[in-house]
C-alpha cells in the first residue's frame, strides 16, 4: 500500500523490543511516552492512578483492520474513537484509556510511530488521557502487523443515563449524519478500487456531541454509535433490547450519493457498512428538534437527520422488528446483519 | 453518471409506479383474483432483491404472486458442486479464488467453503475472475482453482479470463467452470406441472444473449415474457406486459430493458463465451441433469480446467431429503410453505443454498417480508 510505504523508515521492529529488557525500554520511552505521554502515563508504576468520581462507565474492544491506514483515519485513531465513543454512549464523559498493542516482528517502526502519534492526536482532540499501556512483540506471521486493544473508562454524568432498552413508544429515532462512508472507505481500499473524493471513513470522537445531548436534554433514552453491522444492525439490537417496533423512513436516511453508487458496484448496502463517527439518539419527540440542533453545531454532526419513529407492536408486527417504509411507499422489514456482507456474484 | 441518477430516481418514483400498478391490477381482475392469483415467476436473484428491497412486494395486488425461479447462481449450483470445491481447497498445494457468496453454501455434510478455511484452506474472496489471475501470479507454488458460477452473464469474463492467462502463459491458473445456461432450465419449468402464467426473463442475461434465445417460450408453450430492468418501474412495467400478453393470447418475448438488451445481445461477448466453452450437460439443485445447460471448458483449453488439470470428479452425494430448495426455484413452494423454513433453516444456519445467497429467494423473504 502506498499510503503505508509513505511512513516507513525501513527500520524495523525485532523480537527484543518485546523481552521487557533494555530494547523494550527505548521503544516505549522513545516512541510511545513521547508522542502519548502525560503526567498519569509518565509515572510508569505498574498500575496508573486514577481520579474519578461517581459511578463509571467503562468499555473494552480490539482493534485489528486491514489496510492499517485508510483514506480518514488509520487503527490508531480507529482504537481510541472506538472505545471514547463506547464510554460516551452511556452519558459518560470520557476519562482515561488504556492500550495494549501486540505488534508482528519486522514491523516498520516509522509506520509505528505514525499510528501512535495519531492516537495521541485522537486523544487531545477527545481530551482522554492514555493511563495505561502494554506492548508485546510476537514471531512474524502470529499477527496481521499489528492489533490494539484500548479500554477507557469515564464518569457518568446523568442520574438516568442513556441504554439500549429505554426507547420507548412515541419516541424518534435520530441519527446524526451520512452513513456506510467508513465502511466503504475500507472495503473499497482493500479491493483497490478508487474512492470518490468524498467518501473518507467518518471515524472521529463523539464524547463532545454526546455530552451536550445528555447535559442539555435529560430524557435522552438511548445513544449508540452504530459501528458493526451498521445502522440496521444497531436498530434491530435497541428495538429488541427495548421490547418496541422501529418504523424507518427510507427516503429520510443520509447516505451520500458516491456511497450509494459505490455501495451499488460492490453489491453492499449501505445500512449495514460499519460507522466510526456517528450517533444514534433516541427520545421523546418534543425533544427532537433541540437534539438536532445540538448534533449539528459539531462538524461531525451536520448532516443529523430525524428518520424514524419508536411504536408498539400492532397487527402482524412482533416486537423487535425493524420496519422500512420504502421511497416507493412500500414496507418491507430491515433485518439485522447475518454474518459478514459479502460482495455477491453479478 | 448523473444521467443514470436520473434515470434511476425516474423508475423508483412512487406516482409512476402507483399508476403501473394500477394499470396491472385493472388488467387483471376480470380472470385472476386473491385465490386464483396470476402466477409469474423472475429467473433471476436481482429482480427477487429488487422487488423485496423496493417494497414493491408488499404493493402488488392480492391478485398477483410472484415465484422466485432459478435464478440466483449460487443457488442452483449443485450439492456435488459444492462437494467438488471443498474437495479442491483442503488439498495442500491449490489456492480456491471465489466470489464472496459461495462461502457459506453448505455441501452434502453441512460444511461450507468457509469451514474449509477455517481448517487452513486457503481461500480467497475476489471481486472479478482477473483478480484470481493475480492470485495465480503472486501464488506461483499452488495451483489457483477460481469457482466459475454464474449465467451467461458471468461466463463471458470469466472465458476472457482464460484467454488473458493462455496469453500470459499463466501455468498455474486453472477454472472449475460450473457455469449455467438459462433458457434450458426454464424450458424444464414450461414442460412440468407449475402453472407459471409468465416469465419476468433476467435482463442481465439477455444483455449478453439478446432476446432471441427465448423465442421458445411464446412460440413452442405459449408462455408469455418479459425482459425487464432491476428498478421497480421496470418491472411494474414487464408485469404489465406480461398481463397484456395473457390477456390477449398473444404471448411474445416483450424487451422491456431496450436501454440495455438487444435482439441479439453483446455478440463479441458471446464469440469470447464459445471460443473457450462449449455446451454441456449440467447438474442443478432441486432440477438435477438438464441437457445442454451448463457449460465446459472446451478440449483445447484443457490446460485451464480445473477437472482434468486436478483430477477429480464432481463427487456422488447423498441427496438431503429434507431441504426443500428444488421445489421452491421449480416454483411449486413459497419459501414460507417450506416446513424449515425460517425453524432449522435461517440465514445463520442454512439448511439449503436458497437460504444462503443474500438473493436466494428463502434469504429474501426471511430478511424482508413482513
Amino acid at each position: 500500500m502506498s499510503d503505508i510505504s509513505k511512513y516507513c523508515t525501513g527500520e524495523t521492529l525485532l523480537l527484543d523490543c518485546g523481552s521487557g529488557g533494555r530494547a523494550a525500554q527505548r521503544l516505549i520511552q522513545d516512541l510511545f511516552i513521547s508522542r502519548l505521554g502525560n503526567p498519569t502515563l509518565n509515572r510508569l508504576d505498574d498500575a496508573a492512578y486514577l481520579e474519578l468520581k461517581g459511578p463509571i462507565a467503562m468499555s473494552t474492544d480490539g482493534y485489528t483492520v486491514d489496510p492499517l491506514i485508510f483514506p480518514g483515519g488509520d487503527i490508531g485513531s480507529l482504537a481510541v474513537h472506538g472505545t471514547v465513543n463506547d464510554v460516551s454512549m452511556l452519558g459518560a464523559r470520557p476519562r482515561y484509556i488504556s492500550a495494549a498493542f501486540i505488534l508482528e516482528e519486522g514491523l516498520d517502526l516509522g509506520l509505528l510511530a505514525h499510528i501512535v502519534e495519531s492516537m495521541g492526536n485522537a486523544l487531545k482532540t477527545a481530551g482522554v488521557l492514555m493511563a495505561t499501556g502494554d506492548t508485546k512483540v510476537v514471531p512474524r506471521g502470529v499477527v496481521d502487523k499489528m492489533f490494539i486493544t484500548t479500554t477507557g473508562v469515564g464518569e457518568i454524568l446523568v442520574p438516568n443515563p442513556p441504554s439500549g432498552s429505554r426507547a420507548a413508544e412515541g419516541d424518534v429515532i435520530l441519527i446524526s449524519g451520512h452513513l456506510g462512508n467508513h465502511g466503504l472507505a475500507i472495503m473499497s481500499s482493500r479491493a483497490g478500487l478508487p474512492l470518490p473524493s468524498d467518501v473518507r471513513s467518518d471515524s472521529a470522537c463523539l464524547n463532545h456531541a454526546a455530552q451536550a445531548l445528555v447535559l442539555n436534554l435529560p430524557d435522552v433514552h438511548v445513544l449508540r454509535d452504530p459501528t458493526r453491522g451498521g445502522l440496521a444492525t444497531t436498530l434491530n439490537e435497541i428495538a429488541q433490547q427495548s421490547g418496541v417496533v422501529f418504523h424507518i423512513e427510507e427516503a429520510a436516511i443520509p447516505v451520500l450519493d458516491s456511497v450509494s453508487q459505490g455501495c451499488s458496484i460492490l453489491g453492499l448496502d449501505p445500512l449495514y457498512l460499519a460507522n466510526e463517527g456517528k450517533i444514534i439518539c433516541i427520545l421523546p419527540a418534543h425533544d427532537a428538534e433541540k437534539a438536532l440542533e445540538i448534533m449539528r453545531s459539531f462538524p461531525e454532526g451536520q448532516n443529523a437527520a430525524r428518520i424514524g419513529r419508536v411504536k408498539a407492536a400492532t397487527g402482524h408486527e412482533k416486537t423487535g422488528q425493524v420496519i422500512l417504509d420504502t421511497r416507493l411507499g412500500g414496507k418491507r422489514l430491515l433485518p439485522m446483519l447475518e454474518g459478514e456482507q459479502l460482495p455477491r456474484i453479478c | 453518471m448523473s444521467i443514470h441518477r436520473d434515470i434511476s430516481a425516474l423508475l423508483n418514483n412512487p406516482a409512476l409506479c402507483s399508476a403501473l400498478l394500477r394499470r396491472l391490477e385493472a388488467s387483471l381482475k376480470r380472470e385472476f383474483s386473491a385465490t386464483n392469483p396470476f402466477r409469474f415467476m423472475e429467473v433471476c436473484g436481482t429482480h427477487t432483491v429488487s422487488l423485496f428491497r423496493s417494497g414493491l412486494a408488499s404493493l402488488l395486488p392480492p391478485n398477483i404472486m410472484h415465484l422466485s425461479g432459478p435464478g440466483c447462481p449460487v443457488c442452483v449450483t449443485h450439492d456435488r458442486e459444492i462437494a467438488c470445491a471443498i474437495e479442491l481447497a483442503l488439498r495442500p498445494d491449490t489456492l480456491i479464488a471465489t466470489f464472496g457468496d459461495l462461502m457459506r453454501v453448505p455441501g452434502p455434510d453441512g460444511r461450507s467453503l468457509k469451514w474449509a478455511k477455517a481448517q487452513g484452506a486457503r481461500i480467497e474472496i475476489v471481486y472479478s475472475p482477473q483478480d484470481a489471475l493475480a492470485l495465480a501470479r503472486a501464488a506461483s507454488d499452488r495451483t489457483v482453482v477460481f469457482l466459475g458460477v454464474g449465467f451467461e452473464t458471468t461466463a463471458p469474463t470469466v472465458a476472457a479470463t482464460i484467454l488473458a492467462a493462455q496469453k500470459a502463459n499463466l501455468s498455474n491458473f486453472t477454472v472449475l467452470c460450473l457455469h449455467k445456461r438459462v433458457p434450458p432450465a426454464l424450458e424444464v419449468l414450461c414442460s412440468s406441472e407449475n402453472r407459471i402464467h409468465g416469465f419476468l426473463l433476467p435482463g442481465h442475461v439477455c444483455a449478453v444473449t439478446g432476446t432471441a434465445p427465448y423465442r421458445f417460450l411464446p412460440e413452442k408453450y405459449r408462455m408469455p415474457s418479459a425482459v425487464a430492468g432491476f428498478e421497480p418501474a421496470d418491472i411494474l412495467e414487464g408485469l404489465v406486459s406480461l398481463a397484456s400478453q395473457h390477456a390477449d393470447k398473444a404471448p411474445d418475448v416483450y424487451n422491456q430493458y431496450s436501454r440495455v438488451v438487444s435482439t441479439a445481445g453483446n455478440p463479441r461477448a458471446m464469440d469470447v463465451l464459445y471460443t473457450v466453452f462449449e455446451e454441456t450437460d449440467a447438474v442443478w439443485r432441486g432440477l438435477e441433469t438438464i441437457p445442454s445447460s451448463g457449460f465446459a471448458i472446451r478440449p483445447e483449453f484443457a490446460e485451464f480446467d480445473s477437472i482434468k488439470r486436478l483430477d477429480i470428479r464432481l463427487p456422488e452425494v447423498k441427496k438431503n431429503v429434507q431441504c426443500r430448495c428444488g421445489e421452491v426455484l421449480k416454483g411449486r413452494m413459497k419459501p414460507t410453505e417450506c416446513p424449515l423454513f425460517g425453524k432449522r433453516c435461517t440465514p445463520s444456519n442454512p439448511v439449503g443454498p436458497c437460504m444462503v445467497s443474500t438473493e436466494g429467494s428463502c434469504a429474501a423473504y426471511h430478511a424482508y417480508k413482513l
